[in-house]
């Protein structure tokens, strides 16, 4: 018997950096879109009037001693982040999406009470020392 | 949720916190079909037990975009499971087990694009699941490698046979594995490590 047979596909022209649209007919649901509207009030003109450009694997850190006037959420996240924590670690502890930790995130960013130590990410020329140690890292395990 | 008050919410055990000097992180994606392996993988080379995170996502019915139409519209909960390997006192690798379809994958923000390299999990006993995930990674210019999951109950192919099926190019690695392995699983990530070393050696020599 022999195996099902694929197609080999070439490289698209260069894509832009943001991720593509979710296809048409796929969107917010009414109870969550709700929820980030309240979210993203509190957000202000943060960065451009934009969510804070963070990645999964961006780390947070917390830098400052919650405000009175902090929301539930937010002091969750804030003693979650004592120790540096990533992005996808936050949503996962506080049982949050991704897309609402990022709106979080961004009022913590602006207002100076965390600090997002940014991922080493894909580049034309990869750090091949960066690659190496992965590599003995890995070796260890 | 309910967030009455932070000190309910379950964070990390103490020995899972990372130290202070952790400054960045990487990440290599793992990819496949339901049910090829991914979170068992996942969970054989993580230091920490893997973690769920979820982005919830609605279809809608025909001619319904307001508020009003929640009963005509479908609710599906995209999951993937991670975990982590900290590989110096800097620098932390995480491994995201993700599902195949990539209409899903927009979800989370650069997740491939950002990614060191895939590893693409692959079942005999359903190969030409893979067959799409292998093409939008080759569209997007991302680096993979293929492991082939040895399923008892699977057919056994020879790997040259699956190579040919799967129409790789010579320079991409297939390995086998058994995900439920730490070695092997390791030896996995290995070979996705090599080869993204040997495209960086060629690239400075070009
Ligand atoms: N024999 C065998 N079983 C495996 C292997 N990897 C995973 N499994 C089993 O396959 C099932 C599905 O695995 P899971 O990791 O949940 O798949 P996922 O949907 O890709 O995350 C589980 O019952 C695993 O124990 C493997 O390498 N060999
Ligand atoms: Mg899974």
């Amino acid at each position: 018997m022999s195996p099902p047979q694929r197609r080999r596909r070439s490289p698209k022209a260069a894509r832009q950096e943001k991720p593509a649209p979710p296809p048409a007919g796929e969107e917010s649901g009414p109870g969550r879109s709700r929820e980030l509207e309240r979210l993203y009030v509190v957000t202000g003109q943060a960065s451009g009037g934009d969510r804070a450009e963070l990645d999964l694997v961006t780390l947070i850190v917390t830098c400052a001693d919650a405000p009175p006037t902090a929301q539930p959420e937010q002091l969750a996240l804030l003693r979650l982040c004592r120790a540096p924590m990533s992005v996808a670690e936050v949503s996962a502890y506080l049982n949050l999406p991704f897309s609402v930790v990022t709106v979080l995130l961004t009022e913590l960013l602006t207002a100076e009470l965390v600090q997002a130590r940014v991922p080493i990410v894909r580049s034309e020329l990869p750090d091949r020392s960066l690659l190496e140690a992965v590599m003995h890292g890995l070796q260890k395990l | 949720m309910d967030f009455k008050s932070s000190e309910t919410v379950p964070g990390p055990r103490a020995e899972d916190h990372l130290p202070h000097t952790a400054t960045a992180a990487v990440k290599i994606v793992i990819v496949g079909g339901f049910g090829v392996g991914k979170t068992t993988m996942v969970g054989s080379v993580s230091e920490i037990r893997p973690l769920t995170t979820e982005e919830t996502m609605t279809q809608a019915g025909i001619g319904v975009d307001d508020n009003y139409g929640s009963d005509t519209k479908t609710a599906t909960t995209v999951a993937m499971d991670f975990g982590r390997i900290s590989i110096t006192e800097q620098l932390v690798l995480y491994l995201f087990g993700t599902p195949g379809q990539e209409r899903f994958w927009f979800l989370w923000n650069g997740l491939f694009e950002g990614a060191l390299g895939a590893v693409v999990l692959v079942d005999t006993r359903r190969l030409e699941v893979s067959f799409d995930v292998i093409g939008r990674l080759e569209e997007r210019g991302v680096p993979f490698v293929v492991a082939v999951n040895d399923f008892p109950d699977g057919p056994h192919y020879p790997m040259e046979d699956l190579r040919a099926a799967l129409d790789l190019s010579e320079e991409i690695p297939m390995v086998k594995c058994d995900a439920r392995r730490r070695a092997s699983s390791r030896d996995v990530l290995m070979t996705l490590m090599r080869f993204l070393h040997s495209i960086a050696m060629a690239q400075a020599s070009a």
